[in-house]
């Protein structure tokens, strides 16, 4: 197929992408509006190992409430649109790598030369990381609240930050946009789904609510934290050797160094809060999403208010 | 670590340290977190302005551009160092606090950790089912061969009567102490580079050279510990530059590709070699990195005076008026055109075509039909014996400007010269010719000894978090009583719990089912 159909295939597959984003998120929605209510402490007494005499709960909640919400059934449906949910965002999935490899495939190079093909592929890995954490550990709580910005993210991107496809400029025709902007594109993926465990965390009153507990949200959020901090150190790394190699100095204080600076240094100190007493929960939460925000801004922000040698986009 | 933690090990731990012994090092371990935490917010904090107001390292025109526009702002700003953000006495000292307070933390840490590299796994608690994690079964297991199976799972093994004490997982605090450590190495790094490396910037037209001394540079930013002996003696010519633009479509004329073929000397007396400088590709003469970073049209120009002498010749680098097109603006100056020196100002057109009101434009940055218009010529002092610095973009200060007398000017702009033509001036006072297009290129040349140990540095930091992230210390205890065997478990790394529940299932089975196997 030659460039312009392939084009114009990517984005009818974002299109798709947004439509089965939405419906997953109404799945999820369903399954959480009318599941049961969950105690803000996890369920106590996991009986995996057959011979296990003892209760092995999460150390993480000492002191916590634990009593749980009152049996009460869950309709049938509720569990099927979780199902559903899970399904519809799969195919969404599928229909968001359609679109980064057609575009890759109509550009002949990485799909992430500009601001529009950058945020398709951060909305890709968020649901990425989402759906992979799922098949681990039931993260389906989550579920819906991660459809709510894939779905804005690539409306955004396709509405606003449109870019047609075609060449970048030669200081990005280089192997390291491979390494540099991979890393950042999972890293970035993995902070989205941490910030929208945040962010509950916030929301989330104490005691009976729909929402998931507070303890498997902060343990989804850290989890997640856990994996993108070392690989947003290598791409902060990565991109310092490209810089090395394209503007002869490994770090300037671009901008968009200056943000990314400020963005590990910002999950480094969510890392250190965890671990400080009179930090932990709502305060670290807050030192997460003071982080996020930061990272949000060196993607859009910083690409519109601020030029740079980085402002490609 | 954290309370929570410290409470659950001294529950599991009774016989430890002490309670004032705890109680201080959970008070010093607290108040220095927090010190850390404030400081590494003040870290971040204290970057923001260095990204929104303009840095003199970086934009330097920007901040001249404040000081023009807006005084009494530039004054505040450059009072507090805001334009310098990342050299300013306040940045350093937050990075210097902090970078204390990291020796301060990982000085106690280190000795820590040596200790309990040497420490046996604590003995056992007496109620197993009361740790977190907690499984009995019956067998005929023996303390010397649960301990052996534990061997086996790598834990470091005590035993006592009747019980045995394992743990594992120390590379967690391996990793976090190395990353801390790195973390300095980078600092000391940076620093050693920018006090024993330099900058500098230079514009090579194609046909010239340039050799790496510190007179041949166009700007030079050494560090205080350079000497200009300690330039690497290298040295080159540009023989040829080509780009290739994007011809068709929506990005036409979006540069694609561009090259710089230099015969390059590494040193004096050494044969020349071949090496095509691409962005992204620079050139390396032993540690010295030389960067293409830019480029632009350089047409040739030759003038005769009103005598018939040929009074200048040569490529004239001409300022970017108009990124996409490449449309250039060309400064002539010819101090020692007789009887008076002359002056052109010009614009140089890559690809010349004719609009509808008969101007002319350039259609496309690549140079397929180029031509040069003479905007005016002026005869008169350009000011140019004085000695001042002059900026060859500017053909005479404001002052002489109006004293100058016009030649060509203004409303009768011709039509734009092609390659080999030859605008001859009225009365007689000379002509200019445009010979043939060059081009020039913008270097960047760098020396920066502390880019290894810097990259060295970091990549260990990165390992080393991982480690640190990643693995858990957690520790089992086995108690075997009349047939009865009891297994507990913790994990010492709060917010990790979740993959311990599963590896311990798989512990107390191949403590259980290794039993089997022997039968
Ligand atoms: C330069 C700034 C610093 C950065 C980027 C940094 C980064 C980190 C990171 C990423 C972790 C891993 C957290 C985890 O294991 O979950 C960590 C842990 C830790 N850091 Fe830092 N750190 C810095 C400065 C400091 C300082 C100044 C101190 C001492 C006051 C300190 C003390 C600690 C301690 C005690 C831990 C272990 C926490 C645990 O028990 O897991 N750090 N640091």
């Amino acid at each position: 197929m030659s460039a312009e159909p392939l084009a114009e295939l990517s984005d009818l597959f974002v299109v798709a992408a947004v439509l089965l984003y939405l419906f997953a998120m109404v799945g999820f929605a369903l399954e959480l509006a009318f599941g049961r209510a969950r105690a803000d402490a996890p369920v106590k007494g996991r009986a995996r190992t057959p011979v296990t005499v003892g209760a092995a709960s999460s150390e993480a909640e000492a002191g916590m409430p634990s009593d749980d919400a009152p049996q009460q059934p869950v309709p049938a449906f509720a569990l099927r649109g979780g199902i559903a949910g899970v399904v519809l965002a799969w195919l969404g999935w599928a229909a968001n790598l359609g679109a980064i490899v057609t575009r890759g495939l109509a550009v002949d190079r990485w799909p992430w030369g500009n601001m529009y093909e950058f945020i398709v592929a951060i909305c890709f890995a968020a649901v990425s990381a989402f759906l992979i954490t799922q098949t681990r550990t039931n993260i389906r709580f989550l579920g819906g609240f991660v459809m709510v910005p894939a779905a804005l993210g690539l409306g955004l991107a396709s509405k606003v930050f449109y870019t047609s496809a075609g060449p970048v400029v030669p200081a990005l025709n280089s192997y390291w946009i491979a390494i540099h902007v991979t890393a950042a594109i999972i890293a970035s993926g993995l902070f989205v789904l941490a910030g929208v465990a945040g962010v509950l965390f916030l929301v989330r009153g104490d005691g009976l609510s729909r929402l998931p507990a507070k303890a498997e949200l902060e343990k989804a959020a850290h989890r997640a934290i856990v994996l993108a901090f070392p690989l947003w150190t290598f791409a902060v790394i990565a991109g310092a050797l490209w810089a090395d190699r394209a503007w002869g100095r490994y770090w300037g204080w671009d901008p968009k160094e200056v943000w990314s600076f400020i963005t590990w240094v910002g999950y480094a100190a969510y890392l250190h809060a965890r671990v400080t007493a009179g930090w932990r929960g709502r305060a670290a939460t807050v030192v997460q999403l003071v982080a996020f925000l930061a990272l949000l801004f060196n993607l859009v922000g910083v690409n519109i208010f601020i030029e740079g040698l980085h402002s490609y986009a | 670590m954290s309370v929570d933690e410290l409470e659950r090990e001294r529950a599991a731990k009774p016989a430890g340290m002490g309670l004032t012994g705890w109680l201080r090092w959970c008070w010093r371990t607290l108040t220095s977190m927090k010190t850390a935490l404030i400081l590494l917010f003040l870290f971040a904090l204290a970057s923001v302005p260095g990204s929104l107001i303009p840095q003199r390292s970086v934009e330097p025109d920007k901040v001249a551009l404040v000081y023009k526009d807006s005084p009494a702002l530039a004054e505040w700003y450059d009072r507090f160092q805001l334009f310098d953000v990342f050299t300013s006495v306040w940045f350093a000292a937050i990075y210097l606090l902090l970078f204390t307070s990291l020796i301060g933390c990982i000085i106690p840490r280190t000795a820590t950790y040596l200790r309990e590299l040497r420490r046996k796994p604590p003995a056992a608690p007496r109620n197993l089912t009361r740790l977190p994690h907690s499984a009995s079964f019956d067998g005929d297991l023996t303390v010397t061969e649960a301990a052996r199976r534990l061997r086996k799972l790598r834990f470091r093994v005590e035993t006592g009567d009747g019980w045995v004490a394992a743990e594992k997982g120390y590379l967690r605090e391996t990793g976090n102490l190395l990353f801390h450590i790195a973390l300095l190495g980078v600092l000391v790094a940076v620093g050693f580079g920018s006090l024993y490396g330099y900058r500098g910037n230079v514009l090579v037209a194609e046909g010239d050279g340039f050799a790496n001394t510190v007179a041949a540079y166009d700007r030079f930013i050494p560090g205080p510990q350079v000497s200009a002996e300690s330039l690497e003696p290298f040295s080159f010519e540009m023989t040829d530059f080509q780009a290739t633009y994007q011809v068709e479509g929506e990005k036409r004329g979006q540069e694609l590709d561009y090259s710089a073929f230099l015969k390059v000397t590494d040193a004096p007396g050494a044969a020349p070699r071949d090496y095509e400088l691409k962005v992204n590709e620079p050139l390396e003469v032993n540690g010295t990195q030389t960067y293409l970073i830019g480029h632009g049209y350089a047409p040739v120009f030759r003038v005769t005076d009103a005598k018939g002498h040929v009074a200048f010749e040569g490529p004239v680098p001409c300022i970017i008026a108009d990124k996409p097109t490449l449309t250039s603006d060309c400064v002539v100056k010819v101090p020692d055109a007789q009887p008076t020196p002359l002056g052109f100002l010009m614009r140089f057109l890559p690809t010349s075509v004719p609009l509808t009101d008969g101007s002319y434009a350039s259609a496309f940055p690549g140079a397929i039909q180029p031509g040069v218009q003479v905007l005016g010529a002026f005869s008169g002092d350009l000011g140019m014996r004085s000695g001042e610095p002059r900026s060859v973009y500017e053909l005479a200060p404001p002052e002489l400007m109006k004293k100058l007398k016009p030649l060509v000017m203004g409303k009768d702009v011709p039509a734009p010269l092609a390659p080999g033509q030859t605008l001859d001036l009225p009365d007689g006072a000379g002509k200019l010719e445009f010979v043939e297009v060059k081009e020039w290129m913008t270097l960047q040349i760098a020396y920066d000894p502390g880019r290894l140990p810097a990259l060295l540095a970091a990549s260990t930091a990165t390992v080393a978090i991982v480690l640190s992230l990643v693995i858990r210390r957690r520790r089992v205890w086995v108690r075997v009583k009349d047939g009865t065997v009891d297994v507990g478990g913790l994990t010492r790394t709060e917010g990790s719990a979740a993959g311990f529940a599963e590896e311990f299932d798989d512990i107390v089975k191949v403590l259980a089912a290794g039993d089997k196997d022997e039968r």
